[in-house]
């Protein structure tokens, strides 16, 4: 049984969404990937199970080749 | 050096020059922190050595500073410990700072009641100082300076050396070569094995100066400094007002530029203020690298500290872990070599030992690459655990500043017996150096102390008062309540000791194994995976 929630689990999610994205358009390139950096390691504390954590970077990662 | 006069060590001209030197059992190459452990434990369990140097003086300039409270409790074991404590200069906490904050301060010390500091930091040349201090007071160490050895030939039964002095070269067979020959070691090289790993695009700029300031020792650790361009920069203090800069400067640096005087003054003096005075005793440029090679055993060459394993030096792991090589090694090469143990026992050095630099390698790597982040990418998330530290204390446990040695845990070692007891302290772990007190003797105070240098049986509970064991090991039996006095209960609670627990404990202090009920046939046959094929 999978740790990571597949189902929807967010109440509002186009509030949330919105929100989200209200957060970072404006920000540079740069800025906003530290906004992500920052945004992942505080929701994977909160989360702390690595077992979910894990599937979550790996369901993340998907698709998604090195850059050579 | 101002504060430090280089002592010279005699040489000897060999009498065997362009002949063959008598066989030795035992050849240590290397005078360095590793190899004069290892000559003063075998020393103590009665065997002797010829260690081969090719200088005659100590370490030059600065390297290692931090010593660990395990290498303390080894070197204490060789009656080492006491002058490096009285040098040394004492510490627990480090600090950790960003930009002009500090984010947070750690304590090292597990427990305050253990015979030794989490640290002390003391140079690396005085450490070398006091260890031969000692080895030339045993009669079983043959300390031979200026002897460098060029090449070797392995035999079935031996291996020959070519050694190399003033006064020419001669032939030096022995039954066991230790290789403490550190990071550029010849024997490995002759051997022709690879050191392979990783090297950290980054260069790092180390200097030591004298000056005179108060305040607390402990380690001071910068995240992009306020005063200076540095990635980062570290502080320690060490013994006779020397204090320890380290600057990291990045990959693409001029290294002619960044050595000259006038910029390492600069750099110094942005750090340290504009006003105090200060005296620059040394300075060098460092990349830093993590290797290993494949086995530390080939056959009758054994592998010690730096010879076999390098480590960044965030965490203070590379003289530290191998000091506990040389405690590791130093019991089984004793019985193998007396003949009361088969020589498979030295397989377990191998084991154990790689599993702990593997440990030590990957702590370091992963400092020095929070440190020095590879890829910009690493270095937006490193720089989102820092900012996010000052505000969330879950974020200071991601900031990676060096995670300081502490002893390896052998827990999977194939010598582990039975793990009966539910204490944190178990099969593999270090014993504690734990107060204890025993009846009539005043120079015990902690449970390191009463060890000794052989395998000892703790004994708790009444029906192990008259436990007797007959083994060719000369096991100790020590019963609690008669032999010793756990102070505070400290002892029973480390190993979480009920009923008749007996633990069992290796000559290296580590434990071997921990029952609540034993007879002594389940004793003995444990024991019996040390003599082995020797029964
Ligand atoms: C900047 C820096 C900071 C460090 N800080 C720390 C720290 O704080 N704590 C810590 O634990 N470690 C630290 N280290 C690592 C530590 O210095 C080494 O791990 C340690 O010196 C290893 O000891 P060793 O005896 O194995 O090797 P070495 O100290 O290198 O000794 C090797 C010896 O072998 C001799 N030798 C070499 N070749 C031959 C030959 N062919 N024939 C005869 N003799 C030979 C040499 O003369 C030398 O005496 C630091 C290292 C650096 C560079």
């Amino acid at each position: 049984m999978s740790g990571l929630k597949h189902e929807p689990g967010i109440s509002d999610p186009d509030g949330f969404y919105q929100e989200l994205i209200d957060a970072v358009q404006r920000l540079s390139t740069e800025d906003a990937l530290a906004f992500s950096a920052r945004l992942n390691l505080l929701l994977a504390n909160h989360i702390g199970d690595r077992t979910v954590l894990r599937e979550a970077i790996e369901a993340a990662r998907k698709g998604l080749e090195d850059h050579e | 050096m101002a504060t430090y006069q280089y002592p010279k060590y005699p040489y000897h001209p060999p009498t065997f020059a362009g002949g063959v030197a008598p066989l030795a059992q035992v050849v240590i190459v290397g005078g360095g922190q590793v190899g004069l452990t290892m000559a003063l434990d075998l020393a103590q369990r009665g065997v002797a050595s010829v260690v081969l140097d090719e200088d005659n003086t100590v370490s030059d300039g600065s390297r290692a500073i931090c010593q660990a409270k395990r290498t303390l409790e080894i070197w204490d074991r060789m009656g080492v410990a006491a002058p490096m404590m009285e040098k040394g200069v004492t510490w627990n906490e480090g600090h950790v700072f960003y930009r002009d904050e500090q984010l947070y301060a750690f304590n090292m010390q597990e427990n305050p009641r253990s015979k030794f500091p989490a640290f002390i930091n003391i140079q690396q040349y005085y450490v070398e100082q006091f260890l031969i201090e000692q080895a030339v007071q045993q009669p079983l160490i043959d300390l031979r300076w200026c002897h460098r050895v060029t090449g070797l030939e392995t035999t079935s039964d031996g291996v020959r050396l070519v050694v190399e002095t003033p006064d020419g070269t001669y032939t030096q067979p022995c039954d066991w070569l230790v290789a403490a020959d550190g990071v550029r070691s010849t024997i490995r090289r002759q051997m022709g094995l690879s050191f392979s790993g990783q090297v950290f695009e980054d260069h790092f700029l180390i200097a030591d100066i004298v000056m005179q300031r108060e305040g607390p020792a402990i380690r001071r650790f910068y995240f992009d400094p306020p005063w200076g361009p540095e990635a980062s920069a570290l502080m320690h203090r060490q013994s006779d007002n020397v204090w320890r800069l380290d600057f990291q400067l990045g990959w693409n640096v001029d290294r002619d530029e960044e050595l000259r005087d006038e910029n390492v003054f600069a750099r110094i003096r942005r750090m340290i203020g504009p006003d105090t005075p200060f005296e620059l005793e040394w300075k060098s440029l460092y990349t830093f690298q993590c290797r290993s090679i494949d086995r530390y055993r080939h056959d009758r060459v054994l592998f010690i500290g730096d010879a076999a394993h390098q480590v960044s030096p965030f965490g203070a792991r590379g003289g530290n872990g191998g000091v506990q090589d040389a405690d590791n090694l130093g019991w089984k090469l004793a019985l193998v070599v007396q003949g009361r143990a088969g020589v498979t026992l030295l397989d377990t050095y191998d084991e154990e030992r790689r599993f702990a630099a593997a440990e030590n390698i990957l702590n370091s790597t992963r400092a020095t690459d929070f440190i020095t982040p590879k890829t910009p990418v690493s270095e937006v998330y490193r720089n989102a655990v820092l900012d996010l530290a000052r505000d969330f204390p879950f974020a200071r446990a991601l900031v990676n500043s060096g995670r300081l040695s502490v002893p390896a845990h052998l827990k999977e070692s194939s010598l582990n017996g039975a793990d009966e007891l539910q204490g944190a302290v178990r099969p593999g772990s270090p014993v504690p150096a734990l107060p204890l007190s025993v009846p009539g003797d005043a120079s015990v105070s902690h449970l390191t102390d009463v060890l000794g240098d052989g395998f000892t049986l703790l004994c708790f509970g009444p029906a192990n008062a008259d436990l007797s064991l007959d083994s060719d090991l000369a096991v100790r039996l020590l019963h609690a309540g008669r032999d010793f006095h756990d102070m505070d209960g400290g002892v029973v609670a480390a190993f979480g000791v009920q009923d008749d627990a007996v633990v069992l404990v290796r000559p290296d202090q580590h434990v071997m194994a921990c029952w609540r009920a034993p007879v002594p046939a389940t004793i003995l046959d444990t024991l019996s995976m040390i003599t082995g094929d020797c029964r």
